[in-house]
């Protein structure tokens, strides 16, 4: 029946048929979603075409700041809280940051959809991995895992930015990952449409040697800064701190209040 | 591109009333039917609101059409925007709902139906549901859970929400009214059940005066532990 078919349900013997009928390594589960597609036409252009006929405008939550790096003590992950649909702030207090496990984050930003999704998906290719392995999966290999999930939907109109960050028996370890396939290892990463301005700050205070105290002040001020000046980020810091035995959550504050107080001289 | 670009002009939301040169019109899969919807999370209840009014272009369809459609005993679905999407949405989530039944034996609660949903908009991502949803129901200890979406599935558990095309000028209000936002030295007192009521009358019969397609009644559902209770308040009919 066409309700049944279009509704995404998959009976039990075809799961099973599924999960034993794959091969040996099958490193991700083929999944199990699949995407409607628009007849005849580019997927990517589509809905922008659709916006302004007769009133008709979808508009999808994305905008951001975000930003990661490493330091002697661990990784500090900050990010922003606003999510726009358009011109308007659908969101003042979206969650950027998503805990995959204990010593695996992930953030995001771009389109929000699109992150919420490929990156539950990957929390859930991460436990599977640890289920069937016997071990935490490495930062290197969850960050491949979301990378190759976006060559599969290349030129698609994905839009997703994202720092997969964790520490493993490598270390910690920061990856960037975008809907294009990137993928680069590196020690200090800013996404987003805030994120020139974020660079700026963290570029300027950045020491490898750092305090704890300087590194969550130094977080801080990125997202802070880039908040001010950039107009789709903004709402509250979430400020994240990945140690040797897994991730804490350092704090949750008010841009307004914050750039009150490292602006005294503006104002 | 192969679209001309008077189609989507930048001023705004302006049609263009003057010929400005050929322009190529195609089929649109969508249409925008209006409609508002509200919900309101508190203690231990949830209010789901919309109008009832069903417009198109000029023309109102119809007066009597609400936009809150019931899930289980704990959950309200209010849905606005494109309204044979919303119907067929409404449907695939009712499906769901009786196979999670039966292969479970239990009841969906309200967060695993945000993420069921999430899911069901995603799969949708690259020809979207034009649905703006919030979903308004009792969490598994009983308190009062709010779930507000994008078309394509983002979604967030909130305390107030509203969606649809007076959502702009509603949540403002919310904010300042709920979460008392922008007023400096008020007591934040809880919301109770009689007050949020009556802040969801006031709040629609503003969304009325001032928005086109949000008129004719009030459809407001309260979710509490002994079910969900419906009323409906006439709103301006111009």
């Amino acid at each position: 029946m066409a309700l049944f078919d279009v509704s995404g349900y998959k009976s039990h013997s075809e799961l099973r048929g599924q999960i034993i009928g794959t091969g040996v390594g099958h490193f991700i589960d083929r999944p199990n979603q699949q995407f409607s597609v628009p007849v005849g036409v580019d997927p990517s252009g589509f809905l922008k075409s659709c916006s302004r006929e007769g009133g008709v405008s979808i508009d999808l939550n994305h905008g951001t700041t975000t930003l990661a790096f490493t330091f002697r003590h661990g990784v500090i992950v900050a990010v922003d809280s606003r999510a726009s649909a358009g011109s308007y702030i659908a969101s003042k207090e979206a969650n950027k940051v998503i805990e995959i496990n204990p010593y695996l984050l992930g953030t995001m930003s771009g389109s929000a959809a699109d992150c919420q999704y490929w990156e539950r998906l990957l929390a859930k290719e991460c436990r599977l991995y640890k289920l069937r392995n016997k071990q935490r999966i490495s930062v290197s290999a969850a960050s491949k895992l979301l990378c190759n999930m976006m060559l599969g939907y290349r030129g698609m109109g994905l839009s997703m930015g994202s720092m997969i960050v964790g520490w493993d028996n490598k270390g910690p370890g920061l990856y960037y990952v975008d809907d294009n396939a990137t993928r680069l290892s590196g020690r200090m990463f800013s996404t987003g449409c805030g994120s020139s301005y974020a660079y700026g700050v963290i570029d300027s205070g950045y020491r490898e040697d750092m305090t704890v105290e300087e590194a969550y002040e130094l977080g801080r001020r990125g997202i802070t800064h880039a908040t001010h000046r950039d107009a789709y980020s903004g709402g509250v810091v979430n400020l994240y701190h990945m140690q040797e035995d897994g991730w804490i959550k350092v704090c949750k504050e008010d841009v307004s209040e914050l750039i009150h107080r490292y602006r005294k001289g503006m104002f | 591109t192969m679209f001309a670009t008077q189609v989507y002009g930048d001023n705004g939301k302006m049609k263009e009333y003057h010929y400005t040169g050929p322009v190529e019109h195609r089929f649109s899969p969508y249409s925008f039917n209006g409609g508002t919807v509200l919900a309101v999370a508190g203690e231990d209840f949830a209010i789901v609101a919309s109008d009832t009014r069903l417009s198109e272009g000029y023309s109102i369809h119809s007066r009597d059409s609400p936009k809150c459609y019931k899930l289980t005993d704990t959950t309200v679905i209010g849905c606005s925007g494109f309204h044979g999407d919303c119907l067929t949405l409404t449907k695939i989530i009712d499906a769901r709902l009786k196979m999670y039944k039966h292969s479970n034996n239990k009841c969906m609660t309200s967060g695993a139906i945000a993420a069921m949903l999430s899911t069901i908009l995603y799969g949708r991502r690259f020809f979207p549901y034009y649905v703006y949803n919030i979903i308004g129901g009792l969490d598994e200890e009983g308190k009062g859970a709010v779930y507000s979406f994008d078309p394509v599935g983002s979604y967030q558990r909130d305390t107030y929400k509203a969606g649809g095309s007076a959502s702009a000028m509603l949540q403002p209000l919310l904010d300042n009214q709920i979460g008392f936002k922008n007023m400096e030295g008020v007591q934040h007192l809880p919301l109770n059940q009689e007050k949020a009521v009556q802040l969801v009358k006031d709040v629609f019969i503003s969304a009325a005066e001032r928005d086109v397609y949000t008129g004719d009644a009030l459809r407001i559902c309260i979710v509490t532990k002994d079910g969900i209770k419906e009323e409906t308040v006439p709103l301006r009919k111009d």
